[in-house]
């Protein structure tokens, strides 16, 4: 029985979630290994009802923890197919270990983290704890900062993870609630064109190919071990950046619909800047136009892929900058942020200097206010002027008490 | 269809293309090899292979070589039960789609484990996949004792055994828990299939893992794998030791089906008492001083009290 197509909209309403749940429905995904957590658990959902209702053919397995959805996905996946699933914060913590397991054994999967705080406390909302955790576990890791994004940005993940050229498993990051659950327009693909640009899985060491039977998870000690880690961080750092770029002109041309892998909004002649990451993008960028009104030349940076992390494009963006402010939505519990830090090791040993200040924000889901950002701006314009950073280099901004800052 | 080998001897094993390959590490005396290739080769279809992190995985697949001609695969010390679920939903979803290269086969999917991953640290995926009816095959390799490792008490390390981190002493005979009865919990889930096997009782293996391979549905296997390093005997004595294990009933060889029906499918003729197999084996020494000498009895009535239960079951069809 063949699977039915859906007539969708040009524009639809969807929320974060229903529109990664549609890009794994029109990628044909055909596993989906899963274990619900809020707020990531309408994607999972979304695709087992597709499944019901015969949109698509792919299986569904419903496991008992993260731990065993990744697990299942890393077989499913040595097997010879396409597979995803979604998690966020404990579920994700869970999951590390095979994480690390998928990339080492150049699986190509494709994770939706629908970014949520780390207990305890308990914390349902979005932060960027959960992103943060899996940094550095091998996986190509994207940003989106709208429903839109979180659609577009699933079908380039499939897209760069499966290549040949590749293969390394790609997580698509959305805020939790902010994205996951804010319903927004959508500029939909039609099925066909949507599936024709990812095109029908094409395996690689497949399991199921009988004629050759491969070894997948082997053990290497001091013998191989720092080897296949080099390949492997030596093809994030040559292959992967390129690849990216060509998907993303792909995409473009498919859509119009444009990425980078440093988004930069009123960057041309701005003096201060505002770096971050998801719906504070958005945000910051409706606060730089205000400032601009008021004189101040005020620009937004995006980060759209964190790993690999896009050091050149970074220090490119911030070249001409005064004075810029790195957000970082995790707790660095007892360091500077991880964002100011990389931002900090971009700029260093480069022909510019710009002041450079971190700010911790958002923790838990607490908003960020415009109010916060004009402040931020305002800071950032003294900055510029005096020559130097007139804070102290890491503050906290929107938690009650006294104000915290340090360094 | 799925091919049944006719095995009436053990010679007709070697017929079989070794897909488990004699060129690995194990201990010279391991029962986890043997036990593996009477697995393997109880069929000629192809094969989907996992293991847990553990002896079999460390001896069999360290790069650049591998022992396996046959697909395999090993994730972590936790998860073989899954990473065989996810490979078997795979191969649904492209069977459904057509997109399998060879669609005339008819894969196994089976995935190994020792007792430390399986009655411990993987208890939790197992029991997914059994309780989920993946079309596969769980065995456990059941040495236990976390033997990689070196020697650590699991849950299914017996009462009195002797292990590192339970180790006999002046005030300690070793290990205070009893065993885990993994193949009831299993056999609780309702499963297709569950069975106890020994690497001596080869036929009555080969009938068993035949019937797991035909049935459509999760199939449990626990195997006792007797171990040279641990268990402390020498390393010709494997196959006696398996003797000693189901002939003093302290491994009984049954089967539970559906979870509703129990058949006892070896009976010795000569039940040999505990305190032999506890004699041929290090790791219960101590039990053999003075003050720890009751605990042979107790040991007795435990085994002859298990087996008068199982055979309870087997009269009820429960």
């Amino acid at each position: 029985m063949a699977f039915d197509k859906m007539e969708l909209r040009d524009i639809e309403v969807w929320d974060g979630n229903f529109a990664a749940a549609q890009a794994l429905r029109q990628c044909q995904v055909d596993v989906v290994s899963a274990y619900p957590i809020t707020p990531s658990t309408p994607i999972v959902e979304g695709y087992a009802k597709f499944k019901s209702d015969n949109y698509v053919e792919g299986e569904f397995v419903m496991v008992e923890s993260e731990h065993a959805a990744m697990s299942g996905c890393i077989g499913a996946a040595a097997a010879g197919g396409r597979v995803a699933t979604a998690t966020s914060s404990q579920g994700l913590a869970l999951m590390v270990e095979t994480l690390y397991q998928a990339s080492g054994m150049r699986l190509p999967i494709v994770l939706n983290i629908v970014n949520r705080a780390l207990a305890a406390p308990l914390n349902v909302n979005g932060d960027h704890s959960d992103m943060y955790l899996c940094r550095d576990s091998g996986w190509i890791q994207f940003d989106s900062y709208s429903p839109q994004e979180a659609y577009d940005l699933n079908f380039i993940a499939f897209k760069v993870s499966e290549d040949h050229d590749i293969r390394l498993p790609a997580i698509v990051n959305q805020d939790g609630f902010m994205t996951s659950h804010t319903a927004q327009g959508v500029a939909t693909m039609d099925d066909d064109t949507a599936f024709g640009f990812v095109g029908t899985y094409k395996p690689m060491n497949d399991m199921l190919d009988f004629e050759h039977p491969v070894t997948h998870g082997v053990q290497t000690e001091e013998d191989w071990h720092f080897e296949h880690k080099a390949r492997q961080h030596n093809d994030l750092m040559t292959k992967v950046s390129p690849k990216i770029n060509e998907i993303f002109a792909d995409f473009e041309k498919l859509t119009g619909r444009k990425y980078n892998q440093v988004e930069s909004y009123d960057m041309q002649d701005a003096d201060v800047a505002v770096f971050c990451m998801g719906t504070s993008v958005e945000t910051a960028r409706e606060v730089a136009g205000e400032m601009r009104a008021k004189g101040i030349k005020a620009g937004v940076v995006g980060l759209r892929v964190i790993r690999p992390f896009p050091f050149m494009e970074v220090r490119e963006v911030l070249k001409d900058v005064k004075a810029v402010a790195i957000l970082d939505r995790s707790s660095p519990n007892g360091a500077a942020g991880a964002m100011f830090n990389e931002v900090c090791a971009a700029m260093y040993n480069s022909e510019s200097s710009p002041l450079i200040s971190g700010y911790v924000y958002g923790l838990g889901g607490r908003d960020l206010t415009k109010a916060h950002l004009v402040d931020l701006y305002n800071e950032l314009e003294a900055n510029a002027k005096a020559g130097k950073v007139t804070t102290q280099l890491q503050q906290f901004i929107g938690v009650r008490g006294p104000k915290l800052a340090y360094l | 269809m799925s091919e049944m080998k006719k095995i009436k001897n053990l010679k007709e094993f070697s017929t079989s293309a070794d897909r488990f390959e004699g060129a690995n590490l194990l201990c010279p005396g391991c029962a986890h090899s043997i036990i593996v290739r009477e697995v393997l080769n109880a069929t000629n279809d192809d094969l989907v292979l996992a293991a847990s992190t553990g002896c079999l995985e460390v001896c069999t697949a360290v790069y650049p070589y591998t022992s396996w001609d046959a697909s395999w695969i090993h994730i972590g010390f936790e998860n073989s039960s899954t990473a065989v679920a996810g490979a078997e939903a795979m191969h649904k979803a492209l069977k459904t789609k057509g997109r399998l290269k060879q669609p005339d086969r008819n894969p196994k999917f089976v995935a190994f484990g020792g007792d430390g991953s399986s009655y411990d640290i993987g208890f939790q995926w197992i029991s997914g996949c059994m309780e989920r009816n993946h079309d596969m095959m769980y065995v456990v390799l059941d040495n236990e004792v976390y033997a990689n490792t070196g020697g650590q008490r699991s849950s299914s390390t017996p009462i009195g055994s002797s292990a590192t981190t339970s180790p006999a002493g002046s005030i300690s005979y070793g290990e205070k828990q009893n065993k885990k009865d993994m193949l009831g919990i299993m056999g609780a889930h309702n499963i297709p299939y569950a069975a106890q096997v020994s690497p001596n009782k080869w036929k009555d293996m080969v009938k068993k893992i035949q019937r797991g391979f035909a049935t459509e549905g999760a199939v449990f296997i626990n195997a006792v794998s007797p171990c040279t390093t641990e268990w402390k005997f020498d390393p010709k004595d494997t196959m006696l030791l398996a003797d000693l294990s189901t002939d003093s009933l302290v491994f009984p060889l049954y089967e539970i089906i559906e979870g509703r029906e129990l058949n006892i499918t070896y009976r010795p003729k000569n039940v040999i008492p505990v305190e032999e197999y506890l004699a041929a084996q290090g790791r219960f020494k101590h039990l053999f001083k003075d003050q720890y000498k009751h605990l042979i009895k107790e040991w007795q009535d435990r085994v002859d009290e298990n087996w008068a239960y199982l055979q309870r079951r087997e009269e009820a069809r429960v």
